[in-house]
């Protein structure tokens, strides 16, 4: 595996098939009395958060705390960010403080990759810009396989704001790259001009789209991204794309509706069809934490570039 | 290359090791924990010779060490996980670890420490079909299918017909020296 998660294309299939395998591990350490398990025991994880976040930071965190990984949080608000300290120089003081690991949230795309010219740790991306998030599409990969048994060949749509959400690009290449028959669907407005390039289907029509799923992957309306208005209102947003319980009624049966969150109850998504059987809103949250386990496990697991000579292990 | 246990011999062996157990051990709060990815099927068969001579059925659980390891980071790739599936509570239990090969110690120093956040056992026992000397650490088998004297960069193999076809062990030799191959096992 690549030393750093920054991309989806910094995974190949086996990766991904390797880490979906180890997330199921500790899916099982999560049942446990004891969710905690000593493999990362003095390693140092720092969340490095300049966007609001509730699920991904605790999410990690808690997955690096089950890893018994000493864990820092670090949000821009409180910290020396607000005296106007650079990117670089609070990387710089994290690396010094011996980071082993550093997940970063920001709001400009490509600051991940910044990050890893400047600090010999493992960065992972936990969201920038709306440029990717690619741990997000790890555990939407993950929950999907485990529902359905497989990627390959599965029928999904990505649903509403494809041009402002990472997590759309993500789990976009993630589910080319696993085979899977991918149609991003929304507004002309807010599918990105380059999508046909990503190996996906465009529509515009999600009533067309919806007796042909196997998912219905709904995406977050981003209000706070849209500089400019995209579509006329929120109210006829959610008649033309939201989910509704006429709209559930045209998926075949044994279909999954998921989400990122936080969700907008009333717009991409009913308040009741939320809370459905189909549903895996909640399962996405729980598997995350396998998932960013697996990835700090496989990442931080092996011998880092600089570290002494090789011991194999059998 | 040379074979020291054959399909044969592997069966005398675990049918040995389990008249041993139900000897030894009272049968009512025995569990057989067989630590992945070759102790597991030997668990399974070792509950199957009980069950033939004791008509009970035990337990059988397959825990997965690598967690417990205390190689990681050290090794260039993070160690490959498997499954761990113990579905009944170990508290109050006698458990049997079962292994295939006993070397340095340290695998069963692992499986001991991630039993006990399982839950606390009564006492662990540990069987193994082939002990292999050199030990790292103060511990040692319970049951042994086979003692076989090895030189420290020896290899040594057990196979189970479920993952290898066959059934048997073999030493593969190599000389001792500078690029010596530290073995968890």
């Amino acid at each position: 595996m690549n030393e750093h998660l920054l991309s989806m294309h910094d995974v190949t299939a086996d990766d991904v098939i390797r880490i979906l395998d180890t997330a199921e591990s500790f899916r099982e350490v999560g049942t446990r009395v004891i969710k905690k398990v000593p493999a990362l025991r003095g390693r140092t994880v720092v969340n490095l958060f300049y966007e609001n976040s509730t699920r991904t930071r605790i999410s990690f965190e808690l997955a690096a705390k089950r890893l018994s990984a000493d864990v820092i949080n670090f949000s821009s608000g409180g910290s020396s960010v607000s005296k106007g300290e650079s990117l670089k120089d609070t990387a710089l003081t994290l690396q010094a403080m011996g980071a082993d690991a550093i997940v970063i949230r920001h709001a400009s795309s490509g600051s991940p990759f910044q990050l890893t010219k400047w600090v010999r740790g493992h960065v992972l991306n936990a969201g920038d810009g709306t440029h990717e998030h690619p741990t997000q599409a790890l555990l939407d990969l993950y929950t999907m396989r485990e529902r359905l048994g497989r990627l390959e060949g599965l029928r999904v749509a990505i649903v509403g704001d494809v041009l402002h959400s990472r997590v759309a690009r993500s789990l976009s290449f993630g589910l080319v790259k696993m085979g899977a028959d991918v149609t991003l669907v929304g507004p002309a407005t807010l599918i990105p001009p380059d999508a046909p390039q990503w190996g996906v289907q465009v529509s515009h029509d999600v009533d067309g789209v919806l007796p042909k799923l196997d998912v219905c992957y709904l995406l977050r309306v981003q209000t706070e991204r849209q500089r400019l208005e995209y579509f006329p209102s929120v109210r006829e947003y959610a008649r033309l794309f939201g989910l509704n319980r006429a709209r559930v009624g045209l998926l075949p049966e044994g279909s999954l509706i998921m989400h990122p969150g936080p969700m907008n109850r009333g717009v991409e998504i009913d308040s009741d069809v939320a809370d459905l059987p189909q549903s895996v809103i909640e399962d996405q949250v729980t598997n995350g934490i396998a998932v960013r386990m697996a990835l700090l496990y496989l990442l931080l697991g092996g011998r880092h570039a600089d570290a002494a000579d090789e011991v194999a292990g059998g | 290359m040379s074979r020291i246990l054959g399909p044969d011999d592997v069966r005398r062996a675990l049918a040995r090791i389990a008249h041993e157990i139900v000897e030894r051990e009272r049968i009512d709060g025995l569990v057989l924990v067989g630590i992945a990815d070759r102790g597991d099927h030997l668990a399974l068969r070792l509950s199957r010779e009980i069950a033939k001579i004791e008509g009970a059925d035990v337990p059988v659980g397959v825990l997965d060490i690598t967690f417990y390891r205390d190689d990681i980071g050290l090794t260039a790739e993070a160690p490959e996980v498997h499954e761990t599936r113990i579905p009944f509570d170990i508290a109050g239990r006698t458990v049997v670890l079962v292994d295939d090969v006993l070397f340095t110690g340290r695998t069963i120093r692992a499986a001991m420490d991630a039993l006990t956040d399982l839950g606390r056992a009564r006492r662990i026992r540990l069987a193994v079909l082939v002990d292999r000397g050199h030990r790292e650490l103060p511990i040692r088998a319970d049951f042994v299918g086979k003692n076989v004297p090895t030189q420290l960069g020896d290899d040594v193999r057990v196979m189970v017909s479920e993952i290898d076809g066959e059934d048997g062990a073999v030493v593969e030799e190599r000389p001792a020296g500078p690029a010596l191959r530290e073995a968890h096992a």
